[in-house]
Order: structure tokens, then C-alpha cells, then sequence
């Protein structure tokens, strides 16, 4: 089933996909969601809408999704297993499509240990590749996951996550494949530092052909100094950040970091578009929003089609 | 050699310092002994092998238990020595002498808390 | 096995409160063989309890008992000639135990003094590891005989998570990722084309979200 979104629109025209996160406060604030879609307007086709990122709480991400679909832009809905059961999930997928949300992301969402509520219980009623499998069943067969019938049906466009730096490795296409098969239309990775690595993952995914049923976008993330290069390095579970890259930032005089830090970005993104199978970057400016249209530009990817 | 050891220390023999159950030195203290220490084998030269390990073990877990009921970890102690080397029996007894007096009488007896 | 830990000391005191004729009540099974609950823990606590109120300078007694088992009537009842000598029965069994004990003497006082943890096995002397979570419908067949369930920090179907690392789960790096396993063991078995399948979503009637479980096997009835 065709939906309205975007994303979709672009990846039938086969045009190259750019999408870029925004990162809810930790508020009520919706003056700061409407700021940090302001950056991102004209400059990418969709904008994901992270969910309690990290376990920490935020402004949900279905009202933030909201707030930026009012000022016309294209949010992607993330949506983690972690939070809600198949009730809570089923229900704001309805609620989502009702407010006219084109995109979702399926996740099963980081470990509560290590957000700012460590003592709480999870849920993970169903995972992220079941979750693709629920919003399928909804929107192409009118169902609930319980059988009963849906009146008005969600049309959303499908994608989930992918680490190609996770362990084991040579299982990461094969999951790919297991998510594809459940339903999922586009991919967003990890952040990729490890462009080699990154383009054995990719041959694994085409040589299953699995880059012409999904929209394989590669995640890029701009670093803000050497400091967080090393930081992801060493803390952040699944990041693959080569010696060479955090030499290179280290090798740069402070002041200089940031920009050094968007050239390897934009460095990256070239690199990842020549790469056979790639349809598409996504943009995480952690808190680093105001970057992107910078970034996309350096990149030659503007303007953005009209589609 | 006639070596002179305090004589506080009462000496309570058993095979091997891996003997030394947890409860037996719990015991002694509830009996109101002040300090409790082992006197095992050299590490390695255990002649079961383990037992002067197990006993240090056992004596670190023990150190848990006296600081849970408040009346300190110090109070018992492992010391390792060969069967010749009575200078440092004696050394070991000194030691251990110095440091429960200095902990002063434990507090099981009568009830200092009171 | 059923596996737990001892509360703390300072805990169980708390919790006795001003009740100073405890019978101190270990079981034989599960929390023996896991060195929590047996009849050397009860040994232990019962000279911590005594150490306690003797430097306290306080009377205090403490009965040690150790009962076959506290999830069976008959054992629990073994005890009723002389319960009735103490405020309080403090019982180092698993949850279930205690429970029990208070099921059979309704006007005791009585108190746990370990912390259930999970079902497990002995990895090697002193160590014990979690294995099920006792979700009433067993998918064992499916992922080369290591659950998902109980082994993936977020039970993932169908995993592993972006997190798997090194064969370590995200959430503790002493910690194997149940997911690893799966695979490991699915390639040893020469399955691995089973982790193509996508398991679908789990019918959590059989676990814990039904409400508490119960069994009936009619033919074993008197």
C-alpha cells in the first residue's frame, strides 16, 4: 500500500533520501521543537523524532511529531518496544496516522539502565521486528495484532534501525533480512565511522538483495570535538570508531574541532553515496541541529526534490 | 628456641586451617572471645592443596559478617607460616595481641552498646 | 533451581523490630544448594542475630530449624508444637516458602530474610547464573536451547539488539548476550538457517500476565 509519505515518494522516484533527527526536549516546551525544525526545514525530506532517547525522559515523541508536522515539515516517528505494550504501541500508531504522521521507526528502544530512571521496570511486550510486523498487518491488512478489524486503517511508511558494527556480525544482513521480510521500507544505521567495515555490511545486504526492497539509509553523525569522538569510542554500546578519526580530531587545534569534525561528516556522506546500494544519508546532529543545513549543503545534496 | 608468645592467646588446634569453618570462629565470638586469627600453612604449600586459601577466604567473609553486626572486621585475621618458623608464630601472636588491645574488649561481652 | 540472596543484616533487624524470640526457620532444597537458606545459613544468621543483642546487652533467642522443604505442607507443619514459643518466624526460603509458612500459621508473625531472585543454575561452586524466567511456554526448540527470554536483557524474539558487543550484552560486559549464544549454538548445531526465522509475537497468557498460576494434574489427586 502506497502512503503519503516523502520518503516514500522519493525512494519510487529513485531519488537519493536525506533525513535528519530532532531530539525532544526534556520539557514542555514547544517553542524548542519548533526552533530546531525551523533549521531543518527545506534542507531535508524527513526528520525523525527521537523516543525517550538513551531511556531519558522527554517530550513524547508523538507530540513533538506533531508539533513539526504543523509547521509542514515530514516527521519520521521513532518509536521504541521498551516503554509500551501491543496496546499502548497499536494505539498510538492509530493516533499517529490520525495526525497525519506519513513515517514510523520501529525500535526496540536502549536499555533503561542507561537513561535517568535505571530503577524502572521495562516492557518489551514484542520486539522491534514484531513492531514492523504490527503497523504492517495494520495498515495492509486492516487488522490488530489481536484479529479484530481496524476502522480506518494507518498508512504509514515503515522503517527500522540497523548497527553494522554490532556483533555478530556476519548475522547483521541476515537480521536485515528477517526486518524486510516483516515489512520494513527504509533503513537507518548507526552512525558509521568505520567506512570499511560499513561497506562489507553493505555488500552482505546486496548480495541478498535486500537493497531493492529497502531504502538503505547510512547514518552519519557530525562530531563536536575529539573529546566525544573518544567518548563514543569507549561508551557508547555498538559505536565503531576508528583510531585514525579520533587522531585526526585530536591532531586539530580546539577551536578548530567543530569544523574539522563536520568536514569528516561531510567527507563520509560523499564516500557513502558513491557506495553501490546506499539510497540514502541520515543526518543525527545530536543536539547539534542548527549544523545540518550546513552539512547537506557541503555535501551537494541541495536543494532537496519537490516531490 | 623457647620462643615466649603472649599469653592470652589460647591456641586451638585443628588438621588444617581449611577446618576452620565460618560458624567456629562466629561461635568464638559469641562466646566472648576479643579476636580471632588463623595461623594456616604458606600459600602454595597446603598439604591439601587448598585448605590455607579456602581458610583466607572464609576469614575475608567473616570480616564482613563482624562489620555487619557492628563489631568490626579486624577482630579476625589469616597469617600464613611454615612449621619453622617459630619467630614469626610469635611475631604473628604479638601482632595480633597489639591490635585487639588496642581495638579494645569486644563488645559482645556485656553489652557495651547499653 | 530457585536461587536468591540474603537480605542484610542491618535489614533483617530492622525488620524483627522489637520481636526478640525469632524461630529461624532454613529449608533444604533450592536455597541450600544455592547458599543462601539452609540449615549453615541459618547457623550463620542466628550467631549474627545473637552477636547483635548480646552486645546490645539485650535478651534475645533465637531457634534454629531447618525443615525439608517450605513449600510443602507436611514439612511446615512440623514445626507447629513449638511455634507457638516465638513472636516470629523468620524464614530463609525462597518467596514462595515464606509465603507458605504464613499460609499454615495464620496468627504468626512472619518475615523473610532472603531476597528471591531468579531460576538458575550452579555455573561452578559459588557461582549461579539465570536461566528461565518461567514464561509457561517454552521456545527452547527455537533458539538452539538458550532462551531469549531470559537470557537477552530486553527478551528480545528476535534479536540481537545494536548492542551486542564482543558477545557481551550492552547493559553489563560480564554479561553474555543470550543472542550471541543463540547463534553460537545454532552454528554448532548446523541450524543457523533457523535464525532466518522470524519468531512472531508471544501469547503472554502462559507467564505472569494472567494473573498467579496454578496446576491441576487430576490424576495425581486423592
Amino acid at each position: 500500500m502506497k502512503t503519503n509519505s516523502k520518503i516514500e515518494k522519493i525512494w519510487d522516484s529513485g531519488g537519493f533520501i536525506v533525513t535528519s533527527e530532532c531530539g525532544p526536549p526534556r520539557g514542555a516546551d514547544a517553542e524548542i521543537v519548533r526552533k530546531k525544525g525551523e533549521y531543518l526545514r527545506g534542507v531535508v525530506d524527513g526528520v525523525n523524532v527521537t523516543d525517550n532517547q538513551t531511556s531519558v525522559v522527554r517530550m513524547s515523541s508523538l507530540s513533538a511529531c506533531a508539533i513539526l508536522k504543523g509547521m509542514g515539515l515530514e516527521p519520521i516517528l521513532q518509536m521504541v518496544c521498551r516503554d509500551r505494550n501491543r496496546i499502548a504501541l497499536q494505539s498510538d500508531i492509530l493516533g499517529a496516522a490520525a495526525l497525519g504522521i506519513n513515517n514510523m521507526l520501529c525500535l526496540s528502544g536502549d536499555h533503561q539502565k542507561f537513561g535517568d530512571h535505571p530503577q524502572g521496570k521495562n516492557v518489551y511486550d514484542i520486539d522491534s521486528m514484531q513492531l514492523i510486523q504490527t503497523v504492517r498487518q495494520m495498515r495492509d491488512e486492516g487488522k490488530f495484532l489481536g484479529g479484530d478489524e481496524i476502522k480506518g486503517k494507518p498508512v504509514i511508511f515503515i522503517g527500522a534501525a540497523e548497527n553494522p558494527f554490532a556483533d555478530p556480525f556476519e548475522i547483521r544482513a541476515a537480521r536485515l533480512g528477517k526486518k524486510v521480510k516483516s515489512g520494513c521500507q527504509f533503513i537507518q544505521t548507526q552512525c558509521i565511522y568505520n567506512l570499511e567495515k560499513f561497506s562489507r555490511w553493505m555488500q552482505m545486504v546486496c548480495d541478498r538483495g535486500l537493497h531493492e526492497k529497502c531504502a538503505i539509509l547510512a547514518g552519519v553523525t557530525p562530531m563536536k570535538s575529539a573529546g566525544m569522538a573518544n567518548y563514543m569510542k569507549k561508551n557508547v554500546p555498538g559505536m565503531d570508531v576508528p583510531d585514525a578519526l579520533i587522531e585526526r580530531m585530536k591532531g586539530t587545534p580546539k577551536e578548530k574541532q567543530a569544523e574539522e569534525g563536520i568536514n569528516i561528516c561531510v567527507e563520509s556522506i560523499q564516500q557513502l553515496r558513491e557506495m553501490p546500494g546506499v539510497r540514502g544519508i541520515h543526518i543525527m546532529a545530536i543536539e547539534w541541529e542548527e549544523k545540518v543545513a550546513e552539512i547537506v549543503k557541503a555535501a551537494g545534496l541541495f536543494p532537496r526534490p519537490e516531490v | 628456641m623457647r620462643l615466649s608468645y603472649p599469653s592470652n592467646v589460647k591456641v586451638v588446634k585443628v588438621p588444617c586451617t581449611g577446618r576452620v569453618d565460618i560458624l567456629l570462629i562466629l561461635h568464638a565470638f559469641e562466646n566472648g572471645v576479643d579476636g580471632v586469627y588463623l595461623a594456616g600453612c604458606l600459600e602454595g604449600e597446603c598439604h591439601f592443596l587448598k585448605g590455607n586459601l579456602r581458610a583466607k577466604k572464609r576469614v575475608q567473609y567473616v570480616k564482613g559478617l563482624l562489620e555487619e553486626v557492628g563489631i568490626g572486621g579486624e577482630r579476625v585475621e589469616m597469617f600464613n607460616m611454615s612449621a619453622s618458623q617459630g619467630q614469626r608464630f610469635a611475631q604473628c601472636a604479638q601482632e595480633m595481641t597489639e591490635r585487639v588491645r588496642s581495638l579494645g574488649p569486644s563488645p559482645v561481652k556485656g553489652g557495651s552498646k547499653k | 533451581m530457585i536461587v536468591g540472596n540474603r537480605k542484610e543484616f542491618q535489614e533483617i533487624v530492622g525488620m524483627l523490630g522489637s520481636n526478640r524470640r525469632v524461630l529461624l526457620l532454613g529449608c533444604n532444597e533450592c536455597v541450600t544448594v544455592c547458599g543462601v537458606g539452609g540449615e549453615k545459613e541459618v547457623g550463620v544468621l542466628a550467631s549474627e542475630l545473637r552477636i547483635h543483642w548480646k552486645t546490645a546487652g539485650e535478651t534475645f533467642e533465637v531457634k534454629e530449624h531447618t525443615l525439608e522443604r517450605q513449600c510443602d505442607y507436611e514439612y511446615i507443619d512440623q514445626v507447629r508444637g513449638f511455634v507457638g514459643d516465638y513472636d516470629v518466624i523468620l524464614s530463609m526460603a525462597c518467596g514462595a516458602g515464606v509465603q507458605y509458612v504464613a499460609e499454615a500459621y495464620k496468627t504468626k508473625l512472619v518475615m523473610p530474610a532472603v531476597n528471591t531472585t531468579f531460576l538458575g543454575v550452579t555455573l561452578e561452586q559459588g557461582v549461579w547464573s539465570e536461566r528461565c524466567q518461567g514464561c509457561g511456554a517454552c521456545i527452547l526448540d527455537m533458539t538452539g536451547g538458550v532462551c531469549p527470554i531470559a537470557r537477552c536483557a530486553k527478551s528480545l524474539m528476535n534479536g540481537p539488539c545494536g548492542g551486542s558487543s564482543g558477545g557481551k550484552c550492552e547493559v553489563d560486559k560480564e554479561v553474555d548476550c543470550g543472542w550471541q549464544l543463540i547463534i553460537d549454538r545454532l552454528t554448532e548445531l548446523g541450524q543457523l538457517d533457523r535464525y532466518e526465522d522470524i519468531i512472531p509475537v508471544k501469547d503472554w497468557r502462559s507467564s505472569r500476565e494472567a494473573g498467579p498460576r496454578k496446576r491441576i494434574r487430576e490424576d495425581l489427586r486423592l
